[in-house]
């Protein structure tokens, strides 16, 4: 069968009233999320991980996709009209779109940043779509040292690659790793790090510490924060249309930023706000109005809103077809899988292609649905940014603690909320990344398994680590990844590298 | 997220060192905790207690290099924090702590929810008490009737959804 036939059979799948639902959900939670500040999709994602245990697996995970999806839609629309980016990935579009909606201008900023999101997102799944095959042929030939090689490559990008420092990334990365290896071993059952607690056992719960650092770190920092402002919203004149105009000089960034975004997304090599950065340095050059930049130019939105959109949709090529995450969300999206017994990688096109099938068509209708919940229904979504701060983070909170009290309502459980919540607090304060915290949980485990069974394969040598090409290449990009950087900085170029650093979601 | 508003804060000298020693003492633990576990890696070479060890070391070294960084001096510091509403929130997420067993999930609940409140500023405990344990309430009704989620009742839950 060929991509199409697969397309068209996960469309069945997709079209089915209940995944449409379900789907329809994500994207709205999702672009509710991303229009609020101080909540990403990796913590959305994260909260629901429980709710969802007893559900659909394929609907579950469709939803967890819309909300990704939903939430790079719906950050746009914080950072034009209240220069506060709802995610990470847009904090670029606020440069240009607060500028444009200041000068009367939010509605076609607006509209070329949910159409352009809506182009990268239905050619980057497309793209999905066709290029998981060949990975998936690839991938057959990997074997435990190749997923090791991969997964260092990939504690590199997410902690020290980008950022305002190496140490700092590392650090959070380890913290990570430490936490990882509370519980029992998966190979051979023996319980570490859990000083007689038994609650322990069971290791550091993913939506714990999501919820810990990505909620309860965040309103204790902004809670702290002496003076802060009111932000102000500006008003939209002249509703959502765009001018012609604005049409020929949008088309052309929409489709440059999903070039730059999906293959970025689809690399190991950082998320959505990575990809975004550079989408807007890009813009600046290529656009042909360089003197607008900072002043309100429309190539500043559309570019990197496309870019943002077409790495979401990137970040699933390593996540579906090598079970890899690449960014925070990713890796919570990994431990949605695994809750429901499913691990993605080239099997799960095998053992379950409905699924996956169903999962990437639904991407495509959960696009069209996000252009509808993002242009006519756009006053809505403002509304939600009229909702004063107390209530805001009182709700925020009540929630992040449902999660955590939905996956085991018990004390300890809670104190470690509290506990890590202060943790991700302090570590904000100072510049620690809080991503890599993340994935360093939930990547920890598996890197482990794969490097203990590569060495049992070849009974304790550890030149079976870079006996192969594709191992020892993987690696050799992944040291690059770190020196590189490192060099950088030190000969003062590593203002740019903190721009770009990547964040959260 | 809008961490990115403030967090160019750099940190003074005694932080780094602070970093260092926490770093150091969680290395230490894992190497230790590595002492006692008894398998010895079998075919593989290396076991359970081997990651400890290389993660413990890997936070030996990030502890020593937080050292060197704070002796070459500070990058300036951290922006003032007020204490009070971290406070209220951390104040909250405790007493949730000790009343959900107690008292049931919306009055944990509402007690969290008024006191993050009284963090951002709404410090009318009147007002903002009420509001949250109905709210909390909702949420009950929602997730553990409708979703099937285990929260943890008490005599208003019993009282409205029955035992």
């Amino acid at each position: 069968m060929t991509t199409i036939d697969f397309l068209l059979q996960g469309l069945a799948v997709a079209t089915d009233p209940m995944i449409l639902l379900y789907a329809l959900i994500g994207v709205t939670l999702g672009t509710a999320v991303g229009v609020l500040p101080g909540i990403g999709p990796a913590l959305t994602v994260a909260l629901l991980l429980p709710v969802t245990y007893g559900l659909d697996p394929a609907g579950s995970l469709i939803m967890f996709a819309g909300i990704y999806y939903g939430g790079m839609y719906g950050g746009s629309t914080t950072s034009i009209l209240l220069n506060t980016p709802g995610e990470s990935a847009s904090i670029v579009t606020a440069l240009e779109g607060n500028k444009m909606a200041r000068a009367g201008r939010g509605g076609p900023a607006l509209a070329t940043a949910a159409i352009g999101s809506f182009v990268a997102g239905v050619l980057a799944t497309m793209a999905l779509a066709f290029l998981a095959p060949h990975i998936v042929k690839l991938a057959l030939i990997f074997g435990p040292r190749e997923y090791f090689a991969l997964m260092v490559l990939a504690f590199v990008t997410v902690s020290a690659a980008f950022g305002d420092s190496a140490l700092k990334g590392m650090t959070s990365l380890f913290i990570g790793l430490a936490l990882a290896l509370i519980g029992i071993d998966g190979l051979t059952g023996q319980a570490r790090l859990s000083f007689g607690v038994p609650q322990l056992l069971d290791g550091i719960e993913v939506t714990t510490l999501a919820v810990a650092m990505f909620a309860v770190g965040e309103a204790l920092f902004v809670a702290a924060q002496i003076g802060g402002a009111e932000d102000k919203v500006h008003a939209i004149k002249g509703g959502v249309a765009m001018s012609r105009s604005d049409w020929k000089r949008s088309w052309r960034s929409w489709l440059r930023g999903t070039a730059i975004g999906f293959p970025i997304g689809a690399m190991p090599a950082g998320g959505a706000d990575i990809a975004s950065f550079l989408s807007y340095g890009t813009e600046k050059r290529f656009s042909g109005h360089a003197d607008e930049f900072g002043k309100g130019a429309i190539e500043g939105v559309a570019g990197p809103e496309a870019a943002n959109n077409a790495a979401a949709a990137g970040t699933l090529v390593p996540l579906l077809t090598l079970g890899l995450p690449t960014t925070a969300t990713a890796a919570i999206m990994l431990a949605g899988f695994q809750q429901f017994g499913l691990q993605p990688g080239p099997l799960l096109f095998v053992t379950a292609p409905d699924l996956v099938w169903g999962l990437i068509a639904s991407l495509l209708i959960a696009n069209v649905m996000l252009l509808v919940l993002n242009l006519p229904l756009i006053g809505l979504w403002i509304k939600l940014l009229t909702i004063p701060r107390p209530w805001l983070y009182a709700g925020i909170l009540l929630f992040a603690t449902l999660g955590t009290i939905g996956i085991n309502p018990s004390p300890v459980e809670l104190a470690m909320l509290t506990i890590f919540g202060v943790l991700g607090y302090l570590m904000r304060l100072y510049g620690y990344p809080i991503a890599p915290v993340v994935v360093g949980l939930i990547l920890g485990p598996m890197a482990e398994q794969q490097l203990r069974r590569a060495l049992s394969i070849s009974q304790g040598d550890w030149t079976t680590l870079w006996s192969t090409p594709v191992a020892a290449g993987i690696l050799i990009v992944a040291a690059l990844a770190l020196i590189v950087p490192i060099i950088l900085r030190l000969r003062g170029k590593g203002h740019v590298l903190a721009q770009i650093g990547g964040d959260e979601d | 997220m809008i961490k990115r508003l403030t967090a160019t804060g750099r940190r003074p000298d005694g932080a780094a060192f602070i970093v260092a020693a926490g770093l150091a003492a969680g290395g230490a633990v894992l190497i230790w905790q590595a002492g006692t576990i008894p398998d010895k890696g079998g075919y593989a070479g290396i076991g359970s207690a081997e990651t400890l060890i290389f993660v413990g070391w890997g936070l030996v070294l990030l502890a020593l290099a937080h050292v060197v960084k704070g002796l070459r001096g500070g990058d300036g510091g951290v922006p003032r924090q007020a204490p009070v509403p971290i406070a209220f929130v951390v104040g909250g997420l405790l007493l949730q702590l000790l009343l959900l067993h107690p008292a049931g999930f919306s009055i944990a609940g509402g007690v969290l929810f008024s006191m993050t409140a009284a963090a951002f500023g709404k410090r009318n405990f009147a007002l903002t008490l009420p509001i949250g344990i109905v709210f909390a309430l909702v949420v009950y009704a929602v997730f553990d009737q409708v979703l099937k989620l285990n929260l943890p009742a008490g005599f208003l839950e019993n009282l409205i959804f029955g035992g």
